[in-house]
């Protein structure tokens, strides 16, 4: 009699945790969205006081809400490389020197430069007020940064892939491909690499690199040809073609395209006039009507270009009330921000006139900014954790 | 359920047809064996019945392949997912997402079905192959039958009515190719699904067969009932072999067939019983010279251990069999010996360390002929890969060619490695490695993807190695090969050697690692079909 249930190897002891019912984790695209507000709100403001703030804020919701995927652990990387992002600024400051005006620290000596570098000038006086600006300046490149760390931390990579529009699911397949075929490549590599001792390791140079490639590179297309076959034979691109796209989704893709692009140059190559309507210069509201039309044409013209693929998902990401609620408190981050650093706000304390030396203010309403960004932390679901692994 | 109608496959370089006018039907609930040896067409015929072939392969087509209705002449493979289910033979190559569960839904996305039937399905499809406890694991840490089987059930999640499976064992241990095997049986006996299986150990799985088809090679594709077919094929596992030695009018299809045979009609041979094993580690090495010693040798992979301080006398003209489930530190010892890999302890063969001389000078020592020899070739044919082998073990023009005779593959020169059948290939880089005259020769389960005649012709290539003074070690999950081709058997568990004496005290004793012939005649001392007729004959 066969048995029904046949015998397993034996588990790892982590394993009854991981069978354990999994809780709910929140939308990778939420975790982008929100971080992406923060990355805004981090971008309006000069007080390191507030951006401090907003960086601890993004660390508290990373340490709270990111699982142990390996995705998970890059939080001490994006840390790092903040750290060296100031210092590096700080030593560039030191060596090549701006305006000699203000409250000098120090002298280191001088380096002449020939008449053609005018204008650059190596060593001299350094002043607290050029340190100062430096390492704020840094800083909230460092904190943008960071935004883009605790996404990266937060946001499950393989997830969000699965969670793209149907219109794009033939790049995500391909990534996701990628993604699983590149350690195969590299364990294949490896192996060739370590066979070709067994042959004396006798020729080098060019024809040795040809003794790895050659076994790889054959490997490699045998795997492809597999796995092309083994996805025809269950079904890949079964429902596709069976309805036309439509001529307007493509008239409404080309427009989001162009919209989008018309918004970008005007939000960065178009300079804001003096006069202000509702807070915002006229240039930077038509900037925001531009970038809105894009996303709206191009959400609409890519659910109807995905109409065409009758793919399901299984178990998609649900998207639901921690969802809008982390949006929410991006989005609102970003209303507070734009309202202090606008007229009716205190634009002085959050944006300091450069090269001042005095201590930053914080003006009350600002700690909103970390408050609402670091809101997550208790609004979403707890991760589950395996615990070891 | 499938029906061939005057099918003719020819490749797209081809003259001569691989498959010419066949004409057969398997019945809708049958398990079909197809088999043949290396090269008849096994997987072209297999693919052609969820129309891969002529759809992805270029081959051309002639007559009718219908599976339930449907004719592939006019059905894509994608057309067929959910009637026919096409388990490849590198299960790994076939995945295309990283997690069992996303794996098993994978076709289902395809199909579009809505995602609570998905849901349904993946937990019914997870626990009928008993891998419901897998279900979060990435694909690439499994062992290679959990990854089989998560392949079978990515198929079955469609809820096909045919599964066609391409050697789905032959990467595999005994024990873990028993539970692939025993979890297909539940698919035939259970669900009713039509199976059509090609395997080149028939002895696994032919007592599970109802009907068979046999490619004797020359285009033809002759079909009838498994027993029938076992008895007339060139393909010949230990329990068919002995119903022709025995003379009995039809092929018993398993061990337990065999031995109720033998308690009813005979032949009641007066046969030695086998002595109780009161010793694992028996080895003496009477009457050989040593040629290496390993003490305390131990090989890690960060903090995993493949490798736990073994101490072994290897002997110049024995065979050595290595066998142990996958992943117990076979391959490991081996790359160990040769020095490819690092390693702590004594090595020592011929008094040199091979770790410690150069490369070729190693290769003199120790020769290895890794698991997928492919991986040594890189010239674009034969005669450049001779002359470079020739070359690279500093001798004679012509000592590569000639040992490719020796070996009776005579190869055409300008042939591509990559064109040739797996049996040539290894006998290709098996030429090159000896020709460096090694000491020690390591085969690294060099069984794999051989019938039974090119098994046999491996066997009898061992031995004349062995007879020259070589110490060969061969790492194989054969038993039935091993018990052909070694004189003394290793067994690995964990790194460490558990059992380590002639092949005949070590196997016959075992449940797992002894041979046909060795269960039916229980508890008799034989161990080969030779010595039966030997038996017969004296009494």
């Amino acid at each position: 009699m066969p048995r029904l249930i046949t015998r397993v190897a034996p588990l790892p002891p982590d394993a009854v945790t991981r069978s354990a019912p999994v809780l709910r984790t929140t939308h990778p695209w939420a975790w982008w969205a929100w971080a992406l507000c923060a990355g805004v709100t981090a971008s309006l403001t000069l007080n390191p006081l507030v951006l401090a703030l907003v960086a601890v804020a993004l660390v508290t919701v990373v340490l709270a809400r990111r699982d142990d995927g390996l995705w998970a652990r890059s939080l001490k990387f994006y840390l790092l490389l903040g750290a060296f992002i100031i210092v590096g600024r700080v030593m560039v400051r030191l060596f090549i020197g701006g305006s000699t005006t203000g409250t000098v620290v120090f002298r280191l000596p001088e380096i002449h430069l020939p008449a053609w570098a005018a204008g650059i000038r190596l060593g001299g006086p350094v002043t607290a007020e050029e340190l100062v600006w430096a390492a704020t300046d840094a800083t909230r490149l460092a904190t943008i940064l960071l935004c883009v760390g605790a996404a990266n931390s937060l946001a499950n990579p393989r997830t969000a892939l699965k969670s793209v529009p149907a219109a794009l699911h033939d790049i995500s397949v391909a990534v996701v491909i990628t993604l699983t075929v590149l350690p195969q490549l590299i364990a294949s590599t490896h192996r060739v690499r370590r066979g070709r001792r067994l042959r004396g390791n006798a020729v080098r140079g060019l024809r040795g690199l040809a003794a790895t490639l050659v076994p790889v590179v054959e490997d490699a297309v045998e795997g492809s040809m597999t796995l092309a076959s083994s996805m025809e034979a269950r079904g890949y691109g079964r429902t596709r073609g069976q309805q036309k796209v439509p001529g307007h989704t493509t008239v409404a893709l080309l427009a989001a395209l162009v919209s989008l692009l018309l918004g970008a140059f005007v939000v960065l190559g178009v300079p804001a006039s003096p006069v202000t309507v509702l807070g915002l210069a006229p240039e930077r509201w038509l900037a925001l009507f531009l970038l809105a039309v894009g996303v709206g044409l191009g959400a609409t013209g890519l659910r109807s270009a995905g109409r065409r693929l009758s793919v399901t998902r299984y178990r998609p990401a649900p998207w639901g009330a921690p969802e809008n609620l982390v949006c929410t408190c991006g989005a609102l981050a970003v209303a507070v921000g734009l309202w202090l650093t606008s007229p009716l706000g205190y634009p002085d304390q959050l944006n300091p006139p450069p090269l001042t030396l005095t201590w930053p203010a914080l003006p009350l309403p600002a700690i909103l900014l970390p408050l609402l960004l670091a809101l997550p932390a208790v609004l979403t679901p707890r991760p589950q954790r395996a615990g070891g692994r | 359920m499938i029906h061939f109608e005057h099918v003719s496959i020819t490749q797209p370089d081809a003259t001569t047809p691989v498959i010419a006018d066949a004409t057969f039907s398997i019945r809708d609930g049958d398990l079909c064996l197809v088999m043949g040896r290396t090269g008849t067409g096994k997987s072209t015929l297999l693919g052609a019945i969820n129309g891969l072939v002529p759809h992805s392969s270029g081959a051309t087509l002639s007559g009718d392949v219908t599976v339930a209705g449907r004719s592939t002449r006019t059905h894509r493979p994608r057309d067929l997912a959910d009637v026919v289910g096409w388990v490849g033979q590198n299960p790994l190559a076939g995945f295309v997402t990283d997690v069992v569960e996303d794996e098993v839904a994978y076709g289902m996305e395809q199909l579009g079905l809505s995602p609570s039937v998905m849901r349904k399905r993946v937990e019914e499809t997870l626990d009928l192959m008993g891998i419901a406890d897998l279900r979060r694991r990435s694909l690439m840490e499994l062992s290679g039958g959990q990854q089989q089987r998560v392949a079978i059930a990515a198929v079955l999640a469609a809820q096909p009515r045919v599964l066609v499976l391409d050697e789905p064992t032959s990467a595999l241990d005994p024990t873990a190719a028993q539970d692939v095997l025993a979890a297909i049986a539940t698919l035939v006996h259970d669900v009713g699904l039509t199976v059509v299986l090609a395997e080149h150990r028939l002895e696994r799985v032919m007592h599970e067969a109802d009907t068979a088809l046999w490619l004797p090679g020359d285009g033809r594709v002759v079909s009838g009932t498994a027993s029938d077919i076992l008895s007339m094929a060139d393909t010949t596992p230990p329990l068919v072999e002995l119903a022709t030695a025995m003379g009995w009018p039809e092929v018993p299809l398993s061990v337990r067939a065999a031995r109720r045979r033998i308690r009813d009609h005979g032949p009641h041979l007066d046969l030695k019983a086998a002595p109780e094993l009161r010793e694992a580690m028996s080895w003496r090495g009477d009457g050989h010279p040593p040629v290496a010693q390993l003490r305390d040798l131990r090989v890690t992979y960060g903090d995993i251990t493949a490798v736990a301080g073994v101490d072994l006398d290897l002997h110049a003209g024995t065979t050595v069999a290595l066998m142990g489930r996958n992943g117990s530190g076979k391959s490991s010892l081996l790359w160990a010996l040769q020095g490819a890999v690092p390693s702590s302890g004594q090595v020592s063969v011929d008094g040199r360390d091979p770790r410690r001389v150069g490369d070729d000078e190693a290769r003199r020592l120790v020769s290895l002929v890794p698991q997928s020899p492919a991986d040594l070739l890189y010239l674009a044919d034969v005669d450049a890969e001779c002359a470079q082998a020739d070359r690279e073990s500093g001798v004679a023009e012509g000592t590569a060619r000639s040992l490719l005779l020796r070996l009776s593959a005579d190869l055409p020169g300008e042939r591509n490695p990559r064109d040739l059948s797996e049996g040539q290939r290894l006998a290709l880089v098996l030429a090159i490695q000896l020709a460096a005259s090694p000491r020690v020769v390591c085969l690294d389960e060099p069984t794999r993807g051989l019938d039974y005649a090119m098994k046999r012709e491996l066997t009898r290539i061992i031995a004349a190695l062995a007879a020259q003074g070589t110490c060969v070690v061969v790492s194989t999950h054969d038993v039935e090969f091993a018990a052909q081709t070694a004189e003394r058997t290793i067994v690995l568990a964990e790194g460490e050697v558990v059992a380590d004496g002639t092949t005949r005290q070590v196997c016959s004793s075992s449940p797992s690692f002894a041979p046909q012939v060795t269960k039916v005649f229980h508890p008799a001392d034989v161990m080969t079909v030779a010595e039966i007729s030997a038996a017969r004959v004296t009494s």
